[in-house]
């Protein structure tokens, strides 16, 4: 099946590696990603005043344009995307009086009929992939790989656009599953990351990502698995400057599931980008066999 | 390693939004929220992942509004949330202290006061920090 995604500025730049593996993979169960048209930055954080419409005008072009593509759903990648669009998308489905200013306001836009399903990419994947196909499709199973799933903040919360639930979250801990690995719990997986404070309270951020996974890691994780490209910079690049600041602590290869579904397919890494990481994570998988 | 905070003491000072009404007039036209709801449980602040970093934690800032105790916009605490929802989530009252927050940085924000200083970032930083993170650090603390 062919499917439109909106892959947004992250996508094109830091994450190009989240893109790619999001690509191989589907291809890999027989789906075709096909990036829309005409889309722009969401804006990445959702507007949360009352009066201020303004902010939704960059993520409803998009849901407009997946309209004019002739589309009833859009698949989305990265988990901030995700919910600024979802947000929108929610907000202008409640208050018909809004979506009425925005569009009068975009005089050279097709109105926005209401039409689109905004879908997260694993979203996809659990409910109309399912975990039983993923499991067929392994190759080389992520066997003795014990990974911590790392869900934070834009998966879950606000709960209108969550795609799991809020404090037992699950669908990320199926998948390692369905892959063959052992999944490490971990009270923090649900808690933030630090998100863009890793600009401003660097120290701050990196002994966050620190304290996230010392947790695990007094469990013997072997690798953090997560979904969103701001996560992965602040757990991965933050988390190894944790090392300098926290006695004792040595940070762990962190993946996007994405990655993990495509050695686990036995797809290679050829489409994961690993050098793009702080910690290299080809010697664990090495290790594990999940590599040759 | 960049600076923990970039803002001092004394520009907090001077960084005071002059209100012709109360704290909650104001909060009325940004957010639908009945602050008067709050029953100071505390839930909010349990849950808080920064509140190590804060000087007020979520619920004395919602005690200060309800008290039109306008020094609230001068605290550390509004800033250094992240939007990250989770008072919103757990909150007994279904109040959404995400929203308040926003709102109280959006009155200061809306006085043409702005509140990150990028200046002393250095080009490592410039670098590696993914795009979206200044898009959304200047969506949250630039008017
Ligand atoms: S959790 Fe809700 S009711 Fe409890 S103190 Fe915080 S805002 Fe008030
Ligand atoms: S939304 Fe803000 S105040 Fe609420 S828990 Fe998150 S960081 Fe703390």
């Amino acid at each position: 099946m062919e499917l439109l995604y909106y892959p947004g500025c992250t996508m094109k730049t830091s994450a190009k590696n989240l893109e790619s593996s999001a690509v191989a993979v589907l291809r890999a169960l027989g789906h075709e990603l096909r990036e829309m048209d005409e889309w722009n930055c969401c804006g990445v954080a959702s507007s949360l005043t009352t009066d201020d419409l303004m902010h939704h005008v960059a993520p409803l072009r998009n849901l407009v344009h997946v309209e004019d593509q002739g589309h009833q759903r859009v698949v989305v990648i990265c988990d901030m995307c995700s919910n600024t669009l979802k947000q929108t998308d929610t907000r202008v489905k409640a208050r018909k009086a809004d979506l009425d200013t925005l569009n009068a306001f975009m005089d050279r836009e097709n109105d926005y009929k209401g039409t689109v399903k905004v879908q997260h990419l694993l979203e996809f994947l659990r409910d109309e992939v399912g975990f039983d196909v993923m499991r067929k499709k392994v190759k080389r199973p992520l066997k003795g790989m014990r990974i911590m799933p790392y869900y934070g903040c834009m998966l879950l919360r606000p709960r209108e656009v969550a795609i799991d639930d809020a404090e037992e979250p699950r669908i990320l801990a199926d998948l390692i599953v369905a892959l063959g690995g052992e999944v490490v719990d971990n009270p923090y997986k649900v808690e933030c990351c630090g998100t863009y404070r890793t600009i401003e309270q660097r120290e701050s951020t990196a002994r966050r990502a620190g304290k996230i996974a010392s947790y695990a890691l007094g469990r013997g994780v072997d690798a953090i698995m997560l979904s969103c490209p701001l996560c992965r910079f602040n757990l991965d690049v933050r988390g190894k400057e944790a090392e300098e600041l926290i006695d004792g602590y040595s940070q762990v290869p962190v993946m996007y599931y994405t990655q993990l579904m495509a050695v686990a397919f036995g797809l290679g890494t050829g489409s994961c980008g690993f050098e793009t990481h702080a910690v290299d994570p080809i010697p664990l998988l090495r290790e594990k066999g999940v590599i040759s | 390693m960049a600076t923990e905070s970039r803002r001092s003491e004394e520009a907090a000072q001077e960084k005071v939004p002059r209100l012709s009404g109360t704290l909650i007039d104001e909060l009325q036209d940004l957010c639908d929220e009945n602050v008067f709801g709050c029953y100071q449980c505390g839930t909010c602040a349990a849950g808080c992942p920064f509140i190590d970093e804060m000087d007020l934690t979520p619920d004395e800032v919602l005690r200060h509004v309800i008290m039109d105790r306008k020094e609230v916009l001068r605290s550390k605490t509004i800033w250094l949330c992240a939007s990250c929802f989770t008072c919103a989530e757990r909150c007994p009252r279904d109040l959404n202290i995400t929203k308040i927050m926003e709102a109280l940085r959006q009155i200061v924000l809306r006085s043409n006061i702005d509140e990150t200083d990028m200046t002393g970032l250095t080009e490592e930083e410039k670098r590696s920090i993914p795009q979206l993170a200044f898009v959304c650090l200047f969506r949250k603390n630039v008017g």
